[in-house]
């Protein structure tokens, strides 16, 4: 595997936390990040990138308030698809969805939520362990990502995610984004926006929501007591999805 | 072991027949390879595979002959390792048999990938945890074990050791079988598979598809070229056919009944065994009516079962059964919606909570028969030029080199 390929990709540094730490103000029903202006955001997250290796002293995660309006995920599924450079097909089977909107109805009782899910960047990743090639690996900050020049299209890791998260391309693509090449005949899913994060910038669906007044998703590191994330998933009880798989996902749910 | 006294010939292979059949599989073969460059071309949407299907047709076809590889060599490991002398004049036949069925199911597995430019990287790079990066040593291995055992069989000076090669290759192949196997049983998240019984039970279907693709073999062969074939050896096979047919039967009984049990495969099960649509039909029908009870039928009445005819329509059911058996395993498997929120009604626009819907697409067919033709070609043009086929598997004859085995029989790896 070449993680080497991945070096170039470099971590955030605590400078990254302070700012996000420093531009938030928690509120009382959850520990929120309420961020001032993405552009704010974007010049001084620039300023924080740092070089050196993914380390495994961070550990990336999300927490995600399945209770808020329905809509909020429409935002944070149309900001994935304009940072990344995926959606616009019109083959719904077989076009690539790297987030999507999930709804659940608990039948006895009538309740619903509505989530977004994606990549959930488990901790014991199935398609890492099934992959053949090796390109299907973890960064040591949990980031599970495909290797597109090693992924030989056995779609083995699609059969053994649990979350149905990864796409197969099964047609030419267009409107490719520079730091996000993505070829016919390879895996794709969720990188956690790690060209954003690495910069010290957040996940492109987080940024959207949070800019849009929103305080449903909560990205941070689960690593870092201090961090907003943490605090938070150590208050309040939280959901991964099929826990019982030992799988250990990074993206945490209120509300489901 | 002991000295060979089988006559073994090349056929004539000179007749507008053997010509014609030599020509069609090779059409066939490069059907495949046509379907493959068109898939690849224009992408996988071309196929009735989807983000939620993603193994379709042709995993049927190429874990079909993969697992038939392995059983086919059942008849040679009767003969060397348990010592059964009535099968060793067709040892040859069933190492060469077990070589060309891998080499056409790994073609369709290998044609079927998004990228198939990329084998290399599949030999060069490897993830030692991932079962499919094993399997490709273990299918490699099976090449370089089952050519050198064909050829210790073949060349009288290494004849001795054939037994040794033969051990081994009988070792090797039940670990192919089971790494194929828990590929499936490997899936945690898929209430289809996740159960340890798949490999055994794709042991059982291995020594029932290779035997009764080796039973055809035989007729057909011994039929065209016009060589005698005694009832002796075909019943024997007959036999042994219907005895894999059951345990197959077992296995899935088991695996059904155990997976009843649990209370989160209960979906699943309603689902192949019930509801299913399609897969229920294959399941009921196509696996268990026409692949496994209509054979066992044919071969235990006195009236087909002592009849080559009878034996080799049931050997036929059979293979079409075990297609039916792997397409339930392999498809029907993931068009059952995976358990994201158990209990919950789901649904979205990536067709969560949703049985998913495949319908096979001709290029997909195409590359799957062309494993096939791939196989049969390669056992065609072989007998042609190596002597691999016994000029007669007579009762008389099978007679003689079991007596005569039998003198030496007391040494061990003789
Ligand atoms: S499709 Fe690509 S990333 Fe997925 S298991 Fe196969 S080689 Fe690995």
């Amino acid at each position: 595997m070449s993680t080497n390929n991945l070096n170039t990709q470099q971590t955030v540094d605590a400078a990254k936390r302070d700012f996000l730490k420093a531009g938030a103000k928690a509120t009382a029903a959850v520990a929120v990040v309420t961020l001032a202006p993405g552009v704010t955001l974007y010049s001084v997250g620039a300023k924080a990138a740092v070089t050196g290796p993914a380390t495994s002293e961070r550990r990336w995660g999300m927490l995600i308030d399945a209770t808020a309006p329905e809509d909020i995920w429409d935002i944070a599924v149309d900001a994935c698809k304009t940072e990344q450079g995926w959606g616009g097909g019109n083959n719904p089977a077989t076009d690539p969805q790297w987030i999507r909107k999930v709804s659940v109805k608990d039948p006895k009782t009538g309740a619903k939520a509505t989530l977004p899910v994606m990549c959930q960047h488990c901790e014991n990743p199935p398609c890492v362990d099934v992959c053949p090639t090796g390109a299907s690996m973890q960064r040591a900050d949990g980031i599970v990502l495909v290797d597109k020049h090693i992924c030989i299209g056995c779609r083995y890791c699609m059969m053994a995610c649990p979350y149905a998260c990864r796409s197969f391309v099964h047609e030419n693509v267009t409107g490719q984004k520079p730091h996000m090449p993505r070829g016919k005949g390879t895996v794709e899913s969720c990188t956690l926006c790690v060209h954003r994060i690495d910069k010290g910038q957040l996940p492109a669906c987080v940024e959207a929501v949070t800019t849009a007044g929103s305080d449903a998703m909560l990205f941070g590191d689960l690593n870092d007591p201090n961090s907003d994330i943490s605090r938070a998933v150590s208050k309040y009880v939280t959901q991964r999805i099929r826990q019982d798989l030992g799988v250990e996902p990074s993206v945490h749910y209120r509300g489901i | 072991m002991a000295l060979d006294t089988t006559v073994y010939k090349e056929i004539e292979g000179t007749g507008a027949d053997y010509y014609a059949l030599v020509g069609w599989l090779a059409v066939f073969a490069a059907a495949g390879l046509g379907a493959s460059y068109y898939m690849e071309h224009y992408g996988h949407v071309v196929t009735g595979m989807t983000n939620a299907i993603v193994w379709g047709t042709p995993h049927v076809f190429a874990v079909f002959l993969i697992v038939a590889a392995s059983g086919v060599l059942n008849v040679s490991s009767i003969s060397s390792v348990f010592s059964k002398h009535h099968y060793k004049p067709m040892a040859r036949l069933s190492a060469l048999t077990a070589l060309a069925l891998l080499a056409g199911g790994l073609m369709v597995l290998v044609l079927d990938l998004g990228r198939p430019d990329r084998l290399i990287v599949a030999m060069t790079k490897y993830n030692f945890k991932s079962i499919f990066a094993w399997n490709i040593y273990l299918y490699t291995g099976f090449f370089v074990i089952v050519l050198i055992y064909l050829w210790m069989m073949m060349e009288r000076r290494f004849a001795p050791h054939s037994k040794k090669a033969g051990l081994l290759a009988f070792v090797w192949r039940l670990a192919l079988t089971t790494g194929t196997g828990s590929i499936f049983g490997f899936l945690v998240a898929r209430p289809g598979y996740d159960a340890a019984i798949m490999a055994p039970m794709f042991i059982a279907m291995s020594f029932a598809f290779g035997l009764a693709i080796f039973i055809l073999l035989v007729t057909v062969t011994y039929k065209a070229s016009e060589r005698p074939l005694g009832d002796l050896i075909l019943f024997k096979m007959r036999n042994l056919l219907g005895v894999f047919i059951a345990a197959v039967l077992y296995f899935t009984a088991a695996m059904h009944l155990t997976n009843l049990y649990a209370a989160e495969h209960m979906g699943v099960e309603r689902f192949i065994l019930m509801d299913g649509g399609i897969y229920t039909f294959l399941f009921w029908v196509v696996q268990i009516g026409i692949g496994s009870v209509f054979p066992l039928a044919l071969l235990f009445n006195p009236a087909t079962g002592r009849t080559c005819q009878g034996i080799s329509i049931a050997s036929m059911m059979v293979i079409v059964g075990g297609l039916a058996q792997l397409y339930v395993i392999i498809v029907g498997g993931q068009a059952f919606p995976l358990q994201m929120f158990p209990g919950m009604e789901v649904s979205s626009s990536f067709f969560d909570g949703q049985v998913h819907g495949y319908a096979p697409s001709l290029p997909e067919v195409v590359l799957g028969l062309s494993g096939i033709a791939t196989a049969l070609l390669i056992v065609a043009v072989a007998v042609k030029y190596l002597p691999l086929l016994p000029v007669s598997l007579s009762d008389a004859h099978i007679r003689i080199s079991r007596s005569l085995d039998h003198h030496i029989e007391d040494a061990p790896f003789s």
